[in-house]
């Protein structure tokens, strides 16, 4: 009996398994056609290398200048990291105090809202002025831009929880740190990994941006050098980079948001099987 | 014993007050199942946030073994009209969270935990999810989250009011049962007047908003009532006599 049963959890685990990969065959398949496209007219009509290299030239020159992007790609993963990380450790905690007082959320988030529709990008330039060539105005922008998506989804997920759950926790125990520890802070999960997503995205921006507007190392750095010295191969080989990065951040969120809130919609894959 | 004395609530609106209880009066003596029926929107559920301490009367006071309430009070087990059970635990869980709340041996939680889902026939459903269960069952699991720590007191707020009749109907039968198995104290709010009768050591019958006690019925039928009791005469006179009360009020007519 016991041994049927996890032969059967066993078969279930492939035959998840085997349906994702059923549905990205799809997925695939539109991304490689788009390579080979891409590739075959390179080729065909013999565009020069300048103006647009073939996938296999741009993987040549990822090979060739790997040494190169290497260093320049710590520098961006840093600031990323530290920027990115401000914001989570920062965003959560303000939007539980938002979600909690109104005073509060009616002085703080006037300037939230200005703040955030100011195109940071053109502050830039400033943060340069500020701080320097160094690390510290990149870590600002990753900061800035990823910080609002977060604050945002973070908001709504504490805002959006059924009245009558405080009452239940009420009945309970007059703790109100259990009912935000256990009730209202999980429920808002969910939101708050949506935000995440949103996030990362645009933390990789930031930083790139912020690189662009002023610096002697990054990704973005090297991109502008590239375009500079017309080496167009340089810059799809640093593009493919980037897109991985943001692809592997990406993943990671993912990856965590199904580890942490299986029990949600979004995740649930085998409703009709688990009734 | 839950006493409420001269109970009156007052809304403040655009427009002014508006009076959504006056001056209500009656007992709930331990191990009576009370049920309170009205019309929608006549302020039933109010009893029940007042009586647990959740809501304050604006006028008159609600006492609890003669204490007046003032704040929640914790030997109470509160079901909703919505299961509000918790999405990302288990059923077992979802029933735990009353001991976690309460900082209670979570050990003993857990085996009255298991005990209740085994009465209410949810055995082998512990590690479902809400998600997983029919509406009856989630409701089940509600009623199990608000029993396991034996509280004296039970509030029920239409707890069956979104389940469809045949789940109700046994829903019913198996409350009686379990509440004839533990003996608590039952303050059971509804505006269905079978299910008020069927359950009911004492019915408070209110008028529409404002809502005034119109009428407090004691219902002596033998227990437990069964699914034939609907037949016998006696249920037949109480339902006439509260069908003639809605009419008089307007609630119920026939053209």
């Amino acid at each position: 009996m016991e041994k049927r049963f996890t032969k059967n959890k066993m078969l279930l685990k492939w035959l998840k398994i085997l349906n994702i990969l059923k549905e990205s065959i799809p997925g695939i398949c539109s991304v490689c056609g788009v390579i080979v496209i891409w590739e075959v007219s390179v080729r065909f009509f013999e565009i020069p290398s300048y103006i647009l290299p073939s996938p296999s030239d741009s993987i040549k020159a990822l090979i060739q200048y790997w040494d190169y992007i290497k260093i320049n790609l710590f520098t961006t993963l840093y600031e990323i990291g530290v920027g990115f990380g401000a914001t989570v450790v920062i965003s959560i905690p303000i939007a539980t105090m938002i979600s909690y007082s109104r005073i509060f959320e009616k002085t703080l988030y006037p300037f939230m809202v200005f703040l955030q529709l100011i195109p940071k990008v053109a502050i830039g330039p400033l943060f340069v002025v500020w701080f320097g060539f160094g690390m510290m105005p990149k870590i600002l922008m990753v900061f800035l831009l990823s910080f609002f998506p977060l604050l945002m989804d973070t908001v709504a997920g504490l805002k959006s929880l059924n009245g009558r759950l405080y009452y239940m926790a009420r009945t309970m125990s007059e703790s109100e740190w259990k009912f935000y520890w256990k009730i209202k802070l999980p429920n808002a999960l969910p939101s708050i990994f949506s935000g995440l997503k949103t996030s990362i995205s645009m933390a990789t921006v930031g930083a790139v941006v912020a690189e662009f507007l002023g610096s002697d190392s990054g990704l973005g750095y090297l991109l502008l050098r590239a375009n500079g010295d017309i080496n167009t191969r340089l810059l799809f080989a640093i593009l493919i980079v980037l897109c991985l990065m943001g692809m592997i951040f990406f993943g990671i969120v993912e990856i965590i948001e199904k580890k942490v809130i299986p029990w949600h919609v979004s995740q649930r894959v085998t409703e009709k099987s688990g009734k | 014993m839950l006493r409420f004395e001269h109970v009156g609530m007052k809304y403040k609106t655009l427009t002014g007050y508006t009076e959504a209880l006056i001056d209500v009066n009656f007992d709930v003596h331990d191990g009576e199942f009370v049920t309170i029926l009205g019309p929608s929107g006549c302020g039933k559920s109010t009893f029940l946030f007042i009586g647990t301490g959740l809501t304050k009367c604006t006028s008159g006071r609600a006492v609890l073994d003669g204490k007046e309430i003032t704040k929640p009070i914790k030997e109470v087990g509160f079901v909703f009209q919505d299961h509000l059970l918790l999405e990302w635990r288990t059923v077992l869980d979802n029933i735990i969270i009353q001991g976690e709340f309460r900082n209670q041996d979570l050990k003993i939680t857990r085996e009255k935990a298991m005990e209740l889902i085994k009465q209410v026939g949810l055995k082998g459903f512990e590690k479902k999810y809400p998600w997983e269960l029919s509406g009856g069952m989630q409701q089940r699991v509600s009623i199990c989250r608000a029993l396991v720590h034996e509280p004296k007191l039970m509030m029920m707020d239409e707890p069956y009011g979104a389940l469809d009749a045949l789940t109700r109907e046994q829903m019913r039968v198996d409350l009686e049962k379990m509440w004839l198995d533990k003996k608590n104290t039952i303050l059971f709010v509804t505006h269905d007047i079978d299910e008020a009768i069927l359950l009911a050591d004492k019915i408070v019958v209110l008028t529409p908003r404002p809502g005034q006690v119109k009428e407090i019925i004691k219902i002596d039928l033998p227990r437990p009532r069964n699914m034939k009791v609907k037949e016998s005469a006696a249920f037949l006179a109480y339902r006439k006599k509260v069908t003639e009360i809605f009419m008089e009020m307007g609630i119920l007519h026939e053209d």
